[in-house]
């Protein structure tokens, strides 16, 4: 299906192909369910459909006076020079996604940023669910072949994930050598609130840090945080996620699976039990294909009776014995090689709709297919 | 169809196996028989190819091809299985996924060899993870019929399975190895280590050997072997030949 005008003026056929690796599909465009931001402009952005509504920061903030007690509230503007260089600029940019209450949408809501020159894009999300809504949104990162040094990704996201609201949100990115990315993000879960982050990161980057942090503030509130990457040689990935538990009944797991060809990963998580009754699980599996360096650094800290919490972290290359195994079925080396790769990324999410795990599921094969 | 001639083995800087002498014919299926680590499951690593295990000297031969210095995979696709004693756990890897990469049968005839050996609530789980022992042997027997090898090697296929499910394993293998089919027109053949020897109420076996102290002591009636060491123990085995 032909590009909107816009669209089409805008991207050329090759971003299309970098945009549809972050699993952003752009023949959908027409639909009101994907938002498109190239550099700092909006090419599309979606409107009120089944009580989602997607709309450019900058034209929400216009609408929506009490959109402002959601702006740089559980992200603070000063909380390092990224923060503070997104929160300086005259003319945000970046979407606001507003999943109205009890709507339930489990087709998944495209976000696409799309990096088209060598400077800083600064971006600035908000995303919010209300009571009783079910939101998913996949959110592709990706820059064109030819930018280079001087093209980085600064992006804030706030997600606020209301009572009985469920938010999950999967983000791809597709960057290229000498680009650097530091992604900001912070969200609040209340009452039986569920919140599914998913970070996919098999390309090329110079550098990516982030350290997203969920404040479990309500009863029984439940976040995930999923990491599948691969650090290729002379890329940097300094990676983590943190989860504060505030109330009884919160729990959370924090997953990663980490391969390196040769790039460096720091795999970092820390969940923090701070009243009873909480529960937190810290997972990271690497694989070293190539000399590189995978660095686990598991925290977890709890301050009170009753909060369970415990890591688990292992760090090696894959057994030559199931290698062998495989082997002795009849499949070669090189077949049987990637086919434990393949199950070792192999992360299923639990609460992830059938569509948006295969999509996830289509970017890793597709990665892993074109050598990642 | 194989043939083993003086093969010494090496793992790590130990000789594990001395010595070794086995003939194979086409359509026959023999049993090997000896005391825990005397090198049973050695043998048989090594002539699917092992990288662990280094022949220091002598030769293997599949249907008269000296395959010694070829890779697992090279031999897997010559037509030589292998079920193992203790599998590895594959994590993330369904074992469905697996078979639809080892089979080139359809996707229904894959299902309905996993009904045959009890295995069709086991497609989707990871190849391995948490199967019982029972469910290890099956999962391996059923392995080996998607693969449909010439020359099967089972490593004590009986042990930790059910009453209920040892014939079903019987029944299996006896598929595997073609006894439906007269003699003269079977064409596969086998190597089975067991233990108990029951298999044999299922598997007419040809041949027996006996392994002792990684060489191969005595050749002969499988049955009457394992009658011996029922009655006096391995000892015996020392001197037989
Ligand atoms: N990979 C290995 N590393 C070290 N030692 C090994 C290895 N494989 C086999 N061995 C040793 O070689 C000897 C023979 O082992 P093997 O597994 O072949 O015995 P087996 O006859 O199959 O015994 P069982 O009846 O208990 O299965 C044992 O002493 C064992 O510890
Ligand atoms: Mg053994």
């Amino acid at each position: 299906m032909p590009l909107g005008n816009n669209l089409a003026s805008e991207l050329s056929e090759d971003d299309t192909e970098r945009i549809s690796q972050s699993g952003i599909d752009l023949s959908r465009v027409s639909s009101c369910a994907t938002y498109v931001q190239k550099d700092e402009d909006v090419l599309h952005s979606g409107c009120v459909d089944n009580g989602i509504e997607v709309l450019p920061v900058q034209k929400a903030l216009e609408m929506y006076d009490w959109l402002r007690e959601y702006c740089w509230n559980v992200v603070p503007k000063d909380k390092d020079d990224i923060t503070k260089y997104v929160a300086a600029q005259k003319n945000p940019a970046g979407y606001v996604i507003i999943a109205k209450k009890g709507s339930k949408n489990i087709f998944p809501i495209q976000a696409c940023v799309y990096l088209g020159r060598n400077q800083i894009q600064h971006v600035h999300n908000i995303i919010i669910a209300e009571e009783g809504a079910e939101l998913h949104i996949i959110s592709g990162c990706a820059s064109a072949h030819h930018v280079g040094k001087g093209g980085a990704h600064y992006g804030v996201s706030e997600f606020y994930v209301k009572k009985d609201a469920k938010v999950s949100f999967t983000m791809i990115h597709t960057w290229g050598e000498e680009i650097d990315v530091f992604p900001r993000s912070a969200s609040i879960i209340e009452e039986n609130g569920v919140f599914l982050s998913n970070y996919v990161c098999m390309k090329p980057v110079h550098k990516v840090q982030m350290y997203p942090t969920a404040y479990l503030k309500g009863k029984n509130s439940v976040a995930r945080f999923s990491s599948v990457v691969i650090a290729t040689p002379e890329s940097t990935m300094d990676l983590g996620s943190r989860a504060v538990l505030e109330a009884e009944g919160a729990s959370a797991e924090l997953i990663t699976r980490a391969i390196t060809l040769g790039g460096t990963i720091i795999s970092r998580g820390h969940v923090l039990g701070k009243v009873s009754g909480t529960r937190g699980h810290l997972e990271c599996k690497g694989l070293i294909l190539k000399d590189g360096i995978i660095y686990a650094i598991p925290e977890i800290e709890g301050s009170v009776v009753g909060t369970e919490l415990s890591h688990e972290a292992a760090v090696g290359k894959i057994a030559k014995e199931e290698i062998e195994y495989l082997m002795a079925r009849g499949l070669s080396e090189e077949v049987a090689t990637a086919t434990i790769i393949r199950g070792f990324l192999d992360v299923k999410i639990a609460g992830l709709p059938e569509a948006l795990q295969s999509q996830i599921d289509s970017a890793i094969d597709s990665a892993e297919k074109a050598g990642f | 169809m194989l043939e083993v001639q003086n093969l010494n083995v090496q793992v790590g800087d130990r000789e594990v196996l001395h010595d070794i002498n086995l003939e194979i014919p086409d359509g026959e299926t023999h049993v090997l028989m000896g005391p825990n680590g005397t090198g049973k499951s050695t043998l048989l690593s090594t002539i699917m190819g092992f990288g662990n295990y280094t022949v220091t000297k002598g030769t293997i031969l599949f249907r008269g091809k000296d395959i010694t210095g070829l890779s697992v995979h090279e031999r897997a696709e010559l037509g030589i299985g292998l079920m193992f004693q203790r599998p590895p756990t594959i994590s993330g890897l369904k074992l469905g996924t697996l078979l639809k990469a080892t089979s080139k049968k359809t996707p229904e005839e894959v299902r309905k060899y996993a009904e045959k050996v009890n295995m069709g609530q086991f497609l989707e789980r990871d190849v391995n993870k948490g199967f019982s022992g029972g469910e290890i042997k099956r999962s391996e027997v059923l392995q080996l019929m998607v693969q449909n090898p010439d020359f099967i090697m089972l490593d004590e296929p009986e042990s930790g399975v059910d009453m209920e499910n040892i014939s079903v394993m019987g029944a299996a293998i006896g598929g595997l190895l073609e006894k439906d089919q007269n003699i003269v027109r079977r064409k596969k053949s086998g190597l089975i280590i067991t233990h108990t020897g029951f298999i044999l109420d299922f598997i007419d076996a040809d041949k027996g050997h006996m392994m002792c102290d990684g060489t191969i002591k005595c050749h002969g009636n499988a049955r009457e072997i394992l009658k011996e060491i029922k009655e006096r123990g391995y000892r015996e085995c020392m001197q037989c030949h």
